[in-house]
């Protein structure tokens, strides 16, 4: 079968002499989301931020100038700058700056680690639930509905209270809590994508849904979902956190940001500084997860052209 | 109808109307020197393709700008500068002496108010008249608009009326306070053609009622040869002729009219040949130095790409810029 | 309706029949279309409940012969580009048959819908959004070919060389993005992908009306080209008169769901039988300042389609409506003397009871 255009002979070279054509290659979409990124300084700087406070966390026994579970009674609560302790110490002496390293540790594994399961698992339900419509469709969302019905910081507690404390399981309720909304904006996206005229234009060339889904629909969806997922980051750090404050997360002497922010609660009167630190570090990067969200979104926006 | 457009002096004067967007260093020019004179109960027909500056130059006639606008030149309305005003008198002035009409209706109107509800309010803001004397107004507006069964249309919702309907509410609107000058940016482009023709006779004849001045925006050619006295033709952000009606459709003097003229299908059959502009209109961010249509043109001369022609006058009305205007017959 | 004049010429039909894939011969109209019909359901609340249905397509019945342009005329939701897609059966009908060449179009008993669309491809109304914008226009182009057996390079190899035949230079364009070209050029790109499976009947829905004045006259001329070059069949879909008429054999005008007449486009232009076509034939600008439009021919916007009037659906903005046409939908008529030309109205119609049978009433006397 022969299913390209015809040599229509006379004006125009025959279809084998393009096989070598030597043609203009286009910048494409990636090189231009990267141009306009560039161009962004708010997100240039949030990246910046950013990827000190997760070197650092990974950099943290190799940083750290203590030991971030050995305290000292002697130097309990001392101001930040206090000898040798550059940002002071703890409630039970232990060196705030190495705690504030190593606590970066398991705030970014709370971050990032729910979200991304999450992204697996809603991000395929949603893009079904989306794809195919109809039965499919309608038992994917009214299931998630359910779920969404609750505020996603009740529902954190809910599932953490029932599971008991501890990473894995803090780690395991956040995916819980991730998994509705991202179903949801990978559903709505991808009805919206599905819709367009050119998945019609390649369906009416005889793809398959496999073919459809994995070169019309994939590749428009993908970006958005991307995008939306990074700003839960963000939330899932401050859950993560709130879950540890409120002793249903990680517990004790972990080092841990939200932790952190609760066992120096009681000094906000005597050194407000040194109190407000891990709430300080828990603001910026989520701050930070937020902004480079908002660069992505309009940096790959295609209308807005250059 | 017969205007001396040169010698006394218009409702509306326009001279050197300059307007760009963006920061300095990627800015983009959209209104590139514009200057007309509107004589009172004349109406102007502006044609020009998509992204040549119609809507934002006519914009600029009521001093709507966005955010980050440059602007320089005059605008002036009965003597008056729009564009050196402050923003009271610019929003009395708006609505009163100049109103406009929007492309797509339903953006202009306020989804939760009832479109009798909107034009009292409009006639009550600018005559301070009660509500009693506002309703009777706008119940005779409707029935000038020619809106069937006029008084229970007032108590509709935008979205309850169809796309014709909303469009003659709108235009109801743009007249509540008799303006002296009524811009419409392409009020019928989003109308079927059964409704479109209807539309533009009622325009047509509430002009030549109100003794009002018109500036209508289309880029369609037989739109504007039905409304309009004088056809003024822009490309990238300049008028590249301006002529009356007669002349700029009979007689064109600038290549890029008579091209849109050739190109134009009317009443054409399978069969004759149609002469197109090769190409396509400039890119806005890089406009090129001399005339912007010298790329496309076949009667470019080496002038052409050196400096921008001044507007050459032809006779007393028929103007274009052109250093190798057509034959004034063809 | 069956059983018209062929419009094309005989060369151009001894090479559409010399096509390996023609099976009905010269006679066999390439589509004929029987009563199809497609309501839309209007659902409303939290239970989805039906409340309504559009009655985007209501009986349409509709022939294309081979080799000709058919131009489908009406204005906006008449259906034009429902009709489009049920053609393409990217919607199905709820009822009604297709017939292509002579097959019926049924996956259980005839033609399938794979097949089908081997042989008849579409170009959307909306350049932008028909094409996928995370793809180099060449990719766009070889999907089909490539989704129907073609090796890669194959594919790629024709796609440039069909971009050059749309009058885009495949050595600087081919691996551009959607956003990176203008509205002609990205059409041009539509039309390309269109026949990159080499088909044989080509859907244009408002090919050209989103296009600036001097760039459609491109456009439409590169589709006369291709069209004679290829031995094309085309339906052109459009709300624009002037441009069906520069294009198209045949016209058909659509109003609320239904054809209201179908001819020649001399036919048509000269002796509109129908007062719908009257009225839009009339209702075009005139660009002669010299002959402005003095009198609207009717009133009125075109009625709601989920809700559309008894009868002959164009009866609440005719002038001429009397009971009959609230009472009956009007039949299909032939006008004698000519088998190509027919009309929906009850004025064409003897047996009818309009008082106004067989006196050609014009609707400008009434509007004048
Ligand atoms: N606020 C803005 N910021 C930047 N560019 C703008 C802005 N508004 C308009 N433009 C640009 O100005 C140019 C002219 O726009 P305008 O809307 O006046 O065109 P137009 O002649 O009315 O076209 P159309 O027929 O499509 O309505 C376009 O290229 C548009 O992208
Ligand atoms: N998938 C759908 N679901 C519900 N209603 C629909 C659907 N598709 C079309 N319609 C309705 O059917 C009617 C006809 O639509 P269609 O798009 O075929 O009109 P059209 O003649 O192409 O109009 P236009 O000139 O505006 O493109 C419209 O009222 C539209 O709202
Ligand atoms: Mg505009
Ligand atoms: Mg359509």
């Amino acid at each position: 079968m022969t299913s390209y255009a015809k040599d229509t002979g006379s004006e125009f070279p025959s279809v084998s002499s393009y096989r070598d054509l030597k043609v203009q290659e286009s910048p494409g979409y990636w090189a231009m989301v990267r141009k306009r990124i560039l161009r962004d300084p708010v997100t240039l700087i949030s990246a910046a931020i950013l990827l000190v406070i997760i070197l650092s966390a990974i950099l943290a026994p190799v940083l750290a100038p203590y030991d971030p579970y050995v305290g000292n009674i002697m130097t309990r609560m001392k101001p930040v700058g206090f000898e040798g302790h550059l940002l002071g110490t703890d409630e039970t002496g232990r060196d705030m700056l190495s705690r504030l390293l190593f606590g970066g540790r398991l705030s970014l594994i709370a971050g990032v680690v729910p979200v991304s399961i999450a992204l697996l698992i809603g991000g395929s339900l949603g893009i079904t639930a989306g794809f195919f419509g109809g039965l499919v469709n309608t038992v994917i969302m009214r299931v998630t509905d359910v779920f969404y019905a609750f505020p996603s910081i009740l529902l954190a507690i809910a599932i953490c209270g029932m599971l008991g404390t501890g990473l894995f399981n803090t780690l395991l309720s956040l995916t819980l809590v991730f998994i509705p909304p991202i179903v949801r904006i990978s559903e709505s996206v991808t009805t919206q994508v599905r819709n367009l005229d050119f998945v019609e234009a390649a369906r009416a060339s005889g793809a398959g849904s496999f073919a459809l889904m994995r070169y019309q629909v994939l590749p428009n969806v993908l970006a958005p979902i991307l995008v939306y997922t990074t700003s839960l980051v963000s939330l899932s750090i401050i859950l993560a956190a709130g879950l540890s404050f409120l002793g249903l997360g990680v517990s004790a002497p972990a080092a841990e940001w939200g932790l952190m922010l609760n066992s120096l609660r009681q000094m906000i009167y005597i050194d407000p500084v040194l109190a407000a630190l891990p709430g300080v570090l828990i603001f910026a990067t989520s701050m930070c997860f937020n902004l480079i969200s908002d660069g992505l979104r309009s940096a790959m926006d295609v209308r807005l052209k250059v | 109808m017969k205007h001396d457009i040169i010698a006394e002096p218009g409702i509306l004067e326009v001279s050197n109307l300059h307007v760009a967007f963006g920061r300095p260093k990627d800015r983009v020019s959209v209104v590139n020197g514009v200057d007309f004179s509107l004589a009172k109960g004349e109406v102007l027909g502006i044609l020009g393709e998509s992204g040549s500056g119609k809507s934002v130059m006519l914009r600029s006639l009521m001093g709507l700008f966005p955010r980050r606008t440059h602007v320089t030149g005059h605008v002036r309305l009965a003597g008056q500068d729009l564009l050196a005003m402050d923003k009271k008198t610019l929003r009395n002035i708006r609505g009163r002496d100049v109103s406009m009409i929007f492309q797509e209706p339903m953006t202009s109107f306020d989804p939760v108010f009832t479109v009798g509800r909107q034009i009292t309010e409009t006639i009550r803001r600018h005559d301070g008249v009660s509500e009693q004397d506002a309703q009777a107004r706008a119940l005779e507006l409707f029935e000038l608009v020619a809106i069937p069964s006029a008084k229970s249309r007032l108590t509709n919702y935008p979205h309850e009326m169809s796309g014709g309907m909303r469009q003659r509410v709108m235009i109801a609107l743009a007249l509540a306070c008799r303006p002296k000058v009524l811009l419409a940016d392409e009020p019928t482009t989003a109308l079927d053609v059964t409704v479109q023709i209807q539309i533009l006779l009622l325009l047509r004849e509430l002009q030549r009622e109100m003794g009002m001045s018109v500036v209508f925006v289309t880029h369609d050619i037989g739109v504007a040869a039905e409304v309009a006295d004088r056809i003024g033709v822009m490309y990238a952000g300049r008028f590249a002729e301006l002529a009356p009606t007669r002349a700029a459709i009979l007689t064109p003097r600038h290549p890029y009219t008579r091209g849109l003229l050739a190109a134009t299908i009317h009443g054409q059959q399978r069969g004759d040949h149609i002469e197109t502009i090769p190409g396509a209109p400039p890119n806005l961010a890089h406009l090129p130095t001399g005339c912007a249509f010298a790329p496309r043109c076949g009667r470019s001369v080496a002038a052409c790409t050196e400096k921008m022609p001044e507007m050459t006058v032809f006779g007393k009305t028929h103007m274009a810029r052109c250093y190798n205007p057509e034959p004034s017959q063809i | 309706m069956i059983g018209q004049v062929p419009t094309t010429g005989a060369d151009r039909m001894q090479r559409i029949l010399a096509d390996a894939r023609d099976r009905g011969g010269p006679g066999q109209p390439m589509l004929i279309l029987k009563d199809i019909k497609r309501h839309f359901p209007i659902r409303k609340g939290v239970m989805n409940r039906t409340v309504g249905h559009v009655q985007a397509v209501d009986g349409v019945s509709l022939t294309v012969m081979k080799g000709e342009i058919l131009g489908v005329v009406g204005e906006s939701g008449c259906g034009k580009s429902t009709l489009s897609r049920l053609m393409m059966r990217l919607v199905e009908p709820d009822t009604g048959e297709m017939i292509f060449d002579g097959d019926l179009v049924d996956d259980k008993v005839g033609l399938t819908t794979r097949r089908l669309r081997r042989q008849m491809q579409m170009v959307f109304q909306d350049s932008f959004s028909s094409l996928n914008p995370r793809m180099p226009i060449e990719e766009t182009i070889a999907f089909a070919p490539m989704m129907n057996g073609s090796s890669r390079s194959d594919a790629i190899a024709a796609a440039r060389a069909l971009l050059d035949q749309v009058g885009l230079s495949a050595a600087m364009f081919a691996r551009r993005y959607p956003h990176e070209l203008s509205g002609g050029q990205r059409q041009r790109v539509n039309i390309a992908r269109a026949l990159a499976v080499n088909p044989r009947v080509v859907i244009l829905d408002e090919a050209v009306s989103a296009l600036d004045k001097s760039v459609e006259a491109q456009v439409l001329q590169l589709l006369i080209r291709l069209q004679e070059e290829m031995d094309l069949t085309y339906v052109f879909v459009s709300h624009d008169l002037n441009v069906v008429r520069y294009i198209s054999d045949r016209i058909a005008v659509m109003y609320l769901g239904r054809i209201v007449e179908t001819g020649s486009v001399d036919e048509i232009w000269d002796n509109p039988r129908h007062p719908y076509t009257q009225a839009l034939l009339a209702s075009i600008p005139s660009l002669d300042p010299d002959r402005r439009t003095m009198a609207a021919p009717i009133y009125g916007d075109p009625p709601n389609p989920i809700n559309p009037p008894s009868g002959c659906r164009f009866r609440t903005r005719c002038p001429f409506a009397e009971t009959c046409c609230e009472m009956h939908d009007p039949a299909a008529v032939t006008l004698p003397g000519s088998s190509a030309h027919a009309v929906s109205c009850h004025m064409e119609n003897e047996a009818s009871g309009h008082s106004r049978v067989g006196t050609n009433a014009r609707i400008a006397e009434v509007t004048q």
